[in-house]
């Protein structure tokens, strides 16, 4: 049975020009251990579905549907439940680790709160496991450096603090909003590979969402790729990165310039990301597609199984998206 | 592509760049520090070529930059720019050559002025440095280069924030390219664009560099798109030079252990062939600028570091065709190729 499990999720902000859905209709599930990419652009609707998962949206933001973790529904949840869910069964680390925490407080402090406020810890063993978290994210002399502020670590520092205060309740799933983003390229290879043997280590179960190719190819076992808050494609990653079946994941997949080959000319997708406000009836990438058919505009692609494990939505058949 | 018997049009000898930095919680009265943020860095640009410049942040390509443009002023080191020292010119001597040397930036949104127009925008460089051209030319040309750069001309009275990211970017570069500039200096031009517009923006400085015939110094720190669209790439590391080769040779061959451990920090995106991928993951981080390591400053990190390279300056060896490498332990290594 999947660990997590999201039917049917739709996400609503009420702005000053009127609703827009940012997530329309998300489907997914992941099981235990395993590492899920959720690969979009921005405005795709990646992080808002992990987001409302979460019950972290924005005051105008609303979501229906359901998400079902251990056979709750977190939507429906009261929030002292929902708060023992999100705190010691599933963790969220963030894009900028420095405004995830508060600059006035020791990260001993902040780190011993979790244990304190959801273990019952007494604050000597909080701060004791917390500094075991710091050696099991390699933070070098954790013991001395536990008691300092936010602003006195590197970017990377921060974002191996983040993963070990997101580790500290030994969640089951530990879902990562474009971890490296804010890093160098030497920083985020660390990185990726702490999480990898974290995720080894604990057994915890990773949903990576990511805009960056190369860091999905390296880490996620399976692949779902959105555009326009719907999702395009799903399948394992090496099915998705091989044979592409969507010309969104196509095009994405041509336009990214490679340093093992030397293309003259990058492949462009056409146009512009599409306005959420006034997304088309039909699949939200028609009007950049070089596939388009009648049909497209008007009447949206519904996510249908083939190939056994993958999923699609697109009306042009498999075969022909090459 | 360039040509090797050409006269460079840029050749920066040895350049520096310091910043007075006054410690945090120091008097007022306290002696600055140094903060060296560009050193001892050269190279040649010929006409019509593309240099790619590399680094991680802290790295001094920004401020290479901006010290080619006159942002920034140099403490040492020449820039020759079409034979003349653009460094050793006072204000009102360089400000003649600003037109030949023009800059895009990072932040397409941030780099254009909110209250005025497109059009204005575009504008401006050509009304501030010939006063005296009449409107209906600047409108032509105005109109001309919004075409050029896949702008339609009919948004010539809209403001900035109407405008995408990827849009932004090209009203960027037309406002760049309006003084026929023969030196364009892009600086992380797109990096803050999604992927699929980055490869129309990266498409459309290629062609207009084939076009115009412009050289160009592309900095970036997304080393898969500096190959895609440099001739030559330089490598720095804390505001020193590591490594320069041609582009392909130096993402496929690498010499210099930093950028041997750069290239094998890139992901690639092939599951297959990614996975495949011996990955050396560099320890630690970027030291302090303000107390760069002695001797050569990449050696806190190098797994090739000896105690030689605590006490000297690496010297460059020349490999021959224009391959440059920062360190005494130089050796070949195949980083994209599986283990």
């Amino acid at each position: 049975m999947a660990l997590l499990e999201i039917e049917n999720l739709t996400v609503t902000f009420q702005t000053g020009d009127g609703p827009v859905n940012a997530v329309n209709g998300v489907s997914l599930g992941i099981d235990t251990q395993e590492t899920l990419a959720i690969v979009g652009e921005s405005g795709s609707g990646k992080s808002q579905t992990a987001f409302a998962a979460m019950g972290l949206l924005a005051q105008n933001g609303a979501a229906t549907g359901k998400v079902r973790f251990d056979g709750k529904n977190l939507l429906e949840l009261p929030q002292a439940a929902l708060n023992k869910v999100r705190s010691q069964e599933i963790a969220m680390i963030f894009q900028d680790p420095m405004t995830s925490l508060n600059p006035y407080i020791r990260i001993s402090d902040q780190m011993a709160e979790v244990l304190t406020l959801h273990k019952g810890m007494s604050k000597r063993e909080a701060v004791a496991e917390a500094v075991k978290m710091l050696d099991a994210v390699r933070i070098p002399d954790a013991k001395a450096r536990i008691t300092m502020y936010p602003h006195e670590f590197s970017g990377g520092m921060r974002q191996r603090i983040m993963i070990a205060m997101a580790l500290l309740c030994r969640p089951r799933l530990l879902i990562a909003d474009e971890p490296t983003t804010a890093l160098d390229v030497t920083v985020q290879a660390q990185i990726m590979q702490l999480l990898g043997d974290i995720r080894r280590e604990f057994g915890t179960a990773v949903i990576l969402i990511t805009h960056d190719l190369g860091i999905v190819a390296d880490f996620c076992d399976r692949t779902l790729v959105m555009y326009g808050g719907q999702i395009m494609e799903e399948g394992a990653t090496t099915d998705v990165f091989a044979s592409p079946s969507h010309p969104y994941t196509l095009g994405l997949l041509k336009a990214v310039p490679r340093l093992d080959r030397d293309d003259d000319i990058l492949q462009t997708i056409a146009g512009e990301p599409p306005d959420m406000s006034r997304l088309p009836k039909g699949c939200p990438f028609t009007s950049r597609c070089t596939f388009r058919q009648d049909s497209c505009a008007d009447i949206r692609p519904a996510l249908t199984d083939f190939d056994g494990t993958r999923r699609r939505a697109c009306h042009v058949p498999t075969q022909e998206v090459a | 592509m360039s040509d090797t018997t050409k006269e460079p049009i840029l050749s920066v000898q040895d350049l520096a760049v310091t910043f007075d930095v006054r410690p945090e919680g120091a008097w007022p009265w306290t002696k600055p520090l140094k903060l060296h943020a560009v050193g001892g860095v050269s190279f040649d640009l010929k006409p019509g070529e593309c240099l790619g410049v590399v680094g991680e942040s802290g790295s001094g390509k920004s401020t290479l930059a901006r010290a080619i443009v006159g942002t920034v002023p140099s403490s040492g080191g020449r820039i020759v720019f079409e034979g003349k020292d653009l460094a050793a010119m006072d204000v009102r001597q360089r400000r003649g050559h600003r037109k030949d040397v023009q800059m895009i930036f990072q932040d397409p949104l941030a780099a254009l002025n909110p209250r005025m127009p497109v059009g204005d925008i575009i504008a401006e460089p050509l009304v501030t440095h010939y006063p005296n051209t009449p409107r209906a030319e600047v409108k032509a040309r105005v109109a001309e280069l919004m075409e050029r750069v896949g702008l339609l001309p009919n948004l010539i009275n809209r403001y900035p924030h109407e405008f995408s990211g990827g849009q932004c970017q090209r009203i960027g570069i037309a406002r760049a390219l309006i003084l026929r500039p023969k030196l364009l200096i892009c600086d992380e031009p797109v990096s803050a664009l999604d992927v699929s517009v980055q490869a129309q923006v990266v498409n459309l400085l290629a062609e207009l560099r084939r076009d115009m015939g412009l050289s160009m110094i592309f900095i970036a720190h997304d080393l898969s798109v500096v190959k895609h669209i440099s001739d030559r790439i330089v490598v720095m590391y804390l505001g020193r030079f590591m490594e320069s080769a041609a582009a392909r040779k130096l993402c496929t061959r690498p010499e210099h252990p930093y950028t041997q451990a750069l290239i094998s920090s890139v992901p690639i995106p092939d599951p297959v062939k990614e996975r495949a991928r011996k990955r050396p993951v560099l320890e630690g981080e970027l030291p302090s600028p303000l107390r760069p390591p002695s001797g050569c400053v990449f050696r806190t990190r190098c797994p090739k570091a000896q105690d030689s390279c605590a006490r000297n300056l690496p010297a460059i060896s020349d490999l021959g065709e224009g391959h440059l490498v920062a360190c005494p332990f130089h050796a070949p290594a195949e980083v994209l190729a599986p283990a």
